[in-house]
């Protein structure tokens, strides 16, 4: 309906995955002592970064098909 | 309960959900020109989106909240919710029902139950169900702004309002479509959230052996089987060997078939998100494609409870380490998931996790505003209020009413609060009434001799006969007569409140599929083939399904889905 879903979904998974990952970076090690000592912040926020790009260039594939197919 | 401290980036990422949400909601404002598309996303949804929202909109947090606290006391025979419930119901709505529902034209279940079989029946339907399903939205409400209070420290009359502002922004700005985007978007929020917590709580733990030997030893202490905690059907020979209180009978006909049924079948908020997509096949596959994710969701929710109490039982035994609280005689269950999130994330994926967890509390309540606001709209207001009225009196009525329906969830919510009681009260008349619905819609669409008369009366009486039941007995030693015995006798007495239940739901079925029967054939069919003709199986020409490539078709998405579950059952029999 007008939106395509994997817009949103992808830029917010992508903005959030890039905060995570860049305060993984910044933060105190002392911090992931919880998590077993893995730097949980800079690892998912990798996966989800990684996610949200995939959804957006998804997303860029779609509409690019649905142009060329307008224009036929 | 213990709080949870957060920083400023867990703000963030809140704020950041936030925006979005709003934002898809700005952002399909324009599209919202008719009731059509306000209320039914102008059916032009795709299959993988509402598949996704199918299964989303039932995510509440209630569930994750929820499921994590079952897993936790019953552990995981806890998996039957989902592999012997929601699974098979999900196929049968998806290869048999949908082709009456969405082939009907109806525009909710109770205009299909109008034009299946007549007014009176659509009236019981719609009323009972918009009652419900905003008390349903009320309570989602009391419950996050509850955990926000002991979990945050944020005020009940704080989160009330967080949730009614944006919740009420986004549904009324673009209507349906913008609450089942929500709904995919906190679909993938829950795994953001939630997969890493599975991840670090099993870690620690050991891995799954360990966690197996802990639970055998939690099993021995609670006089059960080796396996009772671990193993989902060994352990369903009777009510004795298992901490659940059930048989395997009780528990494939009462949850697999009657409560589960009743519930994915017949119920409007799920039921919509299928009828909003784009064509009769994507709206076939919704529910089958939504299988998939579905079916390993326990690994989502319900293991963490099982690990929270393999912990609890490592502490017991070590002195130290992560513990469930007691809360009286018995665990604090519902605190399960909670604690594991604020004991293994640090700042940053705690905002994520809490985050997703506010997100399903939200998208629960939005999927109950959106399917109140249908049924009020058109079952209720345009068919005994206002009738031929314009298009855009009824998208305006469509908007009042997501308004209303917020307010009175507020309402709700404060209610709840005061009756501590009121979500058993709910759970209790939700079983009422759905269990001899799908006795009712079972009837409908397959037998063409059913009439209006059968199915009201046979409605009536399968809800009240569950009503009945639950007055006539008793689940283990209690006294309060929510849980049953209010009808001065004790007939019989069940091991657990699980068995009641199911067992309710079975007599209230059976009840309704019974007098259905009798009643029509006492009655006079008032429909003829014509009128018919869609409704019924044996009058509705069969899907075409010729031109979708093989892997598309709903009986082969069916079939794979059937094995795979077969196999998870077996995988953990």
């Amino acid at each position: 309906m007008g939106l395509d879903i994997r817009i949103p979904i992808g830029a917010m998974f992508a903005i959030l995955g890039a905060l995570l990952m860049v305060y993984g970076f910044l933060s105190d090690p002392s911090l992931y002592q919880r998590s077993l000592g893995m730097n949980v912040n800079l690892w998912w926020g990798i996966v989800l970064l990684a996610f949200g790009l995939i959804m957006l260039w998804l997303a860029k594939m779609a509409s690019g098909r649905n142009k060329t197919a307008a224009r036929q | 309960m213990h709080g949870i401290q957060l920083a400023a980036i867990d703000y963030v990422i809140m704020v950041i959900y936030f925006v979005f949400v709003l934002g898809i909601g700005f952002a399909l404002k324009a599209y919202m020109k008719t009731s059509s598309a306000f209320l039914m996303s102008g059916r032009s949804i795709p299959a993988w989106i509402t598949g996704l929202a199918f299964i989303s909109t039932n995510l509440g947090a209630l569930e994750v909240i929820g499921m994590g606290a079952s897993g936790a006391k019953y552990g995981m025979a806890t998996c039957h919710f989902y592999w012997v419930g929601a699974i098979p119901a999900m196929i049968f709505l998806g290869l048999f029902m949908m082709p009456f529902y969405y082939g009907s034209k109806a525009r909710s279940v109770p205009e299909y139950l109008k034009m299946r079989f007549d007014e009176k029946t659509r009236a019981f339907n719609a009323i009972s169900f918009a009652v419900m399903t905003i008390f349903a939205s009320g309570i989602s409400m009391y419950a996050m702004a509850k955990l926000m209070e002991t979990l945050l420290g944020w005020s009940f009359e704080t989160s009330i309002l967080i949730s009614a502002v944006i919740v009420l922004g986004y549904t009324y700005l673009g209507g349906l479509t913008s609450a089942i985007y929500n709904e995919v978007l906190q679909f993938f929020l829950i795994v953001a959230g939630f997969l890493p917590l599975v991840y670090l709580a099993m870690k620690d733990l050991g891995g799954w052996e360990r966690m197996q030997g802990l639970l055998t030893k939690v099993a021995q202490k609670n006089n059960f089987g080796d396996g009772a905690w671990t193993n989902s059907w060994r352990y369903l020979t009777g009510p004795n060997a298992n901490p659940m209180g059930v048989d395997w009978f009780g528990m494939v006909m009462g949850l697999g078939f009657v409560l589960s049924f009743g519930y994915w079948c017949t119920n409007f908020l799920v039921v919509q998100r299928a009828m909003a997509a784009d064509s009769m096949s994507a709206a076939r596959r919704t529910p089958l494609i939504g299988a998939f994710p579905k079916m390993f969701i326990p690994f989502l929710v319900i293991l963490p409870g099982m690990i929270a109490m393999a912990l609890t039982q490592q502490a017991a035994a070590t002195g130290s380490g992560f513990a469930l609280p007691l809360k009286g005689n018995a665990y604090d269950y519902d605190a399960a998931i909670p604690l594991m999130l604020g004991q293994y994330f640090p700042p940053g994926v705690l905002g994520l996790g809490l985050t997703a967890l506010l997100a399903s509390f939200m998208s629960g309540m939005a999927g109950n505003v959106t399917a109140f606001n249908t049924v009020w709209t058109y079952d209720i207001y345009q068919s005994y209020l206002r009738p031929n009225k314009s298009d855009q009196h009824y998208l305006w009525m469509g908007r009042m009413a997501t308004i209303f329906g917020v307010v009175v969830s507020i309402a709700a919510a404060y209610l709840a609060r005061q009756f501590n009681n009121i979500m058993d009260f709910l759970q209790l008349i939700f079983a009422f009434v759905n269990a001899p619905l799908f006795a009712t819609f079972l009837l409908g669409m397959f037998w063409k001799r059913a009439t209006g008369n059968g199915a009201f009366w046979g409605l009536l009486i399968g809800t009240s006969a569950a009503a009945a039941h639950h007055g006539l007995t008793i689940p283990g030693q209690e006294t309060a007569l929510i849980k049953g015995g209010w009808l001065g006798t004790v007939v019989h007495h069940y091991p657990s409140e699980m068995a009641q239940n199911f067992w309710t739901a079975t007599f209230a079925w059976t009840a309704c599929f019974v007098m259905t029967i009798v009643i029509s054939l006492l009655t006079t069919q008032r429909k003829s083939d014509e009128d018919l003709k869609g409704l019924v199986y044996a009058l509705t020409p069969r899907p075409k399904e010729g031109h979708l490539p093989w892997y598309s078709r709903p009986a082969f998405l069916a079939i794979v889905v059937g094995i795979m579950t077969v196999a998870l059952n077996i995988i953990f029999w």
